[in-house]
């Protein structure tokens, strides 16, 4: 199938508010070339289970498009255009499967070394629609959070380098009632900024209590999902099971109720995501601190929240050979320290990932030592590069940085 | 429109990026070194410094799975690699932009260096490399024995890299491949000691272990024949050990004492642990390459076999993407083809290579092959790279 032979009719098997948003600009996806069109494709058709802030982007893109002219439309398109598509692509089912048709695009790019072309063409269309669709600022500062370190007793590793140079770095934090505190800040900011999916609490062990105002998701309570989906996975990849081609078949297809998990509305946008971040992130099926990192970045990077705090756990140690052969075959003995590096290096791409978004020069962002005396925090209000060693609490600098 | 909406943040030309990685290194090694700017001795001495043996002998090295200079080269990453910087970069021609423009996975990425032709094929299939690899030309141009060239890999895939399916050459022209994880869990099963699956665990990117494959490596009973190993010696040993990367060593070691091959190539995989994103396992990773580096040079420089006409090659087979490119996750993958990941290094050590000399232009990961050809004496007529003259 061809774009130019698609009709309103062709969307009948998308969800109810894909299908509307497809057969409304059944004209415009006409005009779009098969090395673009399944991508927007694989956008709409999740339509219906995603963030507020994503259908704001998908509903101004279509807006760009559909204000240019039929020449300029072609014009934006050509780079995408003059990439060859193979047979296979066009005669795949792209329509209802846009996920595995961009796997396969991506397969097909990089072994024709168009990949760079691809990338360049997507910079360039990517410029023009910011241009033409500058985001609106948030309507109030950003805040991100990270705790780290969890069940860490001594610590040699020098905590926050790379974010040092940005912000002020507290040598002297009174750690007492330190997470209850970062979550009274998060609920307080849900409440007076109430906005669906607008304050996200993320915690690689077990959930703290926090009101029902602030999305919460949490890695011991998917234990089971994760458990069922790794078993799927290695039931696949075993011999005659079908092979990574197979695999990665199964991930993009695979849905809440195939996991176990139900629901409506609001909890069901929720679940479509908890099973993105199990089946599209690498090792967060096994270790928590991916768990919270990637957590994080698909937070901020899908539902552009207002406020966000990421807690690090311990995950499970990895096993070095000889202690495998020895049969030690401990899977759930925690890694503090090593999960303290991990996290450390979290909550800078965590950092870096908010700097992406809309608002980025009056955003804010507090990591903490959970249980020690020290954190960093950034903000304009801030000094960069400084240290204090001032006696504080986390409450102090939170005020700190409003 | 995550696919590409995620890639605006590519300032500039992928040029000028690539261009401005090799400066990185460049300076950092020039501060650290003292190194020489390899241009400016080209007017001024001989290509070789040293008289060449007759016999020569190539070690190649590479990385499965990029190390960042973030965590090598970068001040803060220097405590990572002590061994590369203090021992073997202060003896080497280095190369500070090693661009690769194929397809950034592992085994098909592998299969370009040994082919010298950006390879096509679907990186996670077990099959073999459509083009002559280094150790076909080698063997029919040299009339070598199948004892003279071997490769030692991880599992995933790798039994396919010795021999490519080419009409002209292939079948047996190759090199024997030796896979030490898969090798240790046919010893384990057979001594009846229980799965261990985990063992086999070597694709990071997901949660999962090597399917069966069927290829042309070396199976236990030919392990003992080859190597003069034992099965209990052998699981001994590998009882000792931390990681993959170190019975991969180990076996290699093992070669070159009995067979003492001439063209060796050593893939190593630990770094690539990466892509379970947990950023201290990739260090770790790198500081055990780091050191494996360093103990493969120095048996080079104990064994009679190989010292003193031995030259050996290091290099990432590509890099790992950058923090700053929004399509990518850092560190974790190499999937966004931005200039960091298409970026990296090349370490040539022995006789007849010019030491603490840094080469800023930029080669390509296909030129390897016809550099060792122009090192061992054959031609790699259908490679699509070049020699690279500083090492030739």
């Amino acid at each position: 199938m061809l774009p130019a032979e698609l009709t309103p009719e062709s969307f009948a098997s998308y969800p109810p508010l894909a299908r509307q948003l497809a057969s409304s600009h059944v004209s415009l996806l006409q005009q779009l070339p098969l090395s673009f069109l399944p991508l927007l494709l694989r956008e709409v058709i999740a339509y219906d289970w995603k963030f507020p802030a994503e259908r704001r982007d998908l509903d101004n893109q279509f807006s760009y498009l559909t204000a240019l002219s039929r020449d300029q439309v072609a014009q934006a398109m050509a780079p995408f255009a003059r990439l060859h598509v193979s047979d296979d692509l066009i005669r795949f089912d792209w329509l209802n499967s846009p996920q595995q048709f961009s796997e396969k695009l991506t397969a097909h790019l990089w072994a024709s070394h168009q990949i760079d072309a691809f990338r360049s063409a997507s910079i360039e269309y990517i410029s023009k629609l910011n241009a033409a669709t500058p985001q609106a600022a948030p309507p109030t500062h950003r805040l991100g959070i990270a705790i780290v370190g969890q069940g860490v007793g001594e610590n040699k590793y020098p905590l926050f380098r790379k974010l040092r140079p940005q912000g002020v770095y507290f040598t002297n934090v009174q750690p007492e009632n330190g997470c209850r505190i970062l979550l009274d800040t998060v609920a307080a900011r849900a409440a007076a900024q109430p906005l669906p999916f607008g304050h996200w609490y993320i915690d690689g062990g077990s959930n703290e209590p926090i009101p029902a105002s602030v999305t919460s998701v949490c890695y011991t309570s998917l234990t089971p999902v994760r458990t069922t989906l790794v078993d799927k996975m290695r039931r696949v990849m075993q011999p005659g099971g079908g092979g990574p081609e197979v695999l990665r078949t199964m991930l993009a297809s695979m849905r809440p109720e195939d996991l176990g998990m139900t629901g409506w509305g609001d909890t069901a946008v929720l679940n479509r995501f908890q099973i993105s971040i199990l089946t599209e992130g690498s090792g967060t099926q096994l270790f928590s601190t991916t768990f919270v990192q990637w957590s994080a970045r698909e937070v901020l990077r899908r539902a552009q929240p207002l406020t966000l705090l990421a807690r690090f756990a311990p995950r499970v140690r990895e096993q070095s050979m000889r202690e495998l052969l020895a049969g030690n075959r401990q899977a759930t003995t925690p890694d503090p320290r090593g999960s303290l590096v991990d996290a450390d290096m979290g909550s800078y791409y965590t950092w870096i990932n908010q700097q992406r978004l809309p608002g980025a020069d009056q955003a804010r962002f507090l990591v903490w030592f959970e249980g020690h005396r020290e954190a960093l925090a950034i903000g304009p209000n801030l000094s960069r590069g400084a240290v204090e060693a001032n006696p504080t609490d986390l409450k102090g600098i939170v005020d700190r940085l409003a | 429109m995550n696919f590409y909406r995620s890639l605006l943040n590519g300032a500039g030309s992928p040029r000028e990026m690539t261009q401005a990685v090799g400066t990185h290194r460049r300076d950092f090694l020039r501060s650290i070194t003292g190194a020489t700017a390899g241009a400016a001795l080209f007017s001024l001495a001989p290509l070789r410094a040293l008289a060449l043996p007759r016999t020569r002998k190539v070690v190649v090295v590479t990385f499965g799975g990029g190390a960042r200079d973030e965590e090598t080269f970068m001040p803060e990453g220097q405590e990572n690699i002590p061994h590369l910087l203090n021992e073997l970069i202060p003896q080497s021609t280095f190369f500070t932009q090693v661009v690769n423009r194929g397809i950034l996975g592992h085994y098909v990425a592998t299969a370009s260096l040994a082919t010298g032709v950006y390879e096509t094929f679907n990186n996670f299939a077990a099959v073999p490399p459509d083009n002559p690899t280094v150790f076909e030309y080698f063997r029919r141009e040299l009339k070598r024995p199948a004892s003279d060239a071997w490769v030692v890999a991880p599992s995933n895939g790798f039994n396919r890299i010795g021999e490519s399916d080419h009409r002209g050459y292939g079948r047996g022209l190759g090199a024997g491949v030796i896979l030490p994880k898969r090798l240790l869990a046919a010893a384990l099963s057979s001594a009846g000691e229980g799965q261990y699956e985990h063992l086999l665990r070597d694709n990071y990117e997901t949660p999962l272990y090597t399917p069966e494959l069927s290829g042309n490596e070396i199976e236990l009973r030919q392990m003992a024949e080859i190597l003069k190993l034992s099965v209990s010696d052998f699981t001994a040993h590998a009882r000792s050990l931390a990681s993959p990367d170190e019975l991969s060593v180990y076996i290699a070691r093992q070669l070159m004492r009995q067979l003492a091959p001439s063209l060796l190539w050593i893939t190593l995989h630990d770094i690539d642990i990466a892509h379970s994103g947990a950023y201290s396992l990739y260090i770790e990773g790198i500081q055990r390459s780091d050191r494996l580096c360093a103990e493969i040079w120095n048996t080079i420089q104990s064994d009679p076999e190989y010292a003193g006409k031995t030259t050996l090659f290091i290099l990432p087979d590509f890099g790992r993407d950058s923090d700053n490119d929004a399509g990518g996750n850092g560190f974790q993958h190499h999937r966004t083809g931005d200039p960091l990941s298409r970026t990296t290094w090349m370490m040539v050590l022995g006789p007849g290579i010019r030491q603490n000399v840094v080469i800023d232009r930029a080669v390509e990961s296909v030129d390897l092959v016809p550099t060792l050809g122009s090192v061992l004496g054959f031609s790699a007529q259908l490679s699509h790279g070049n020699p690279i003259s500083e090492v030739s």
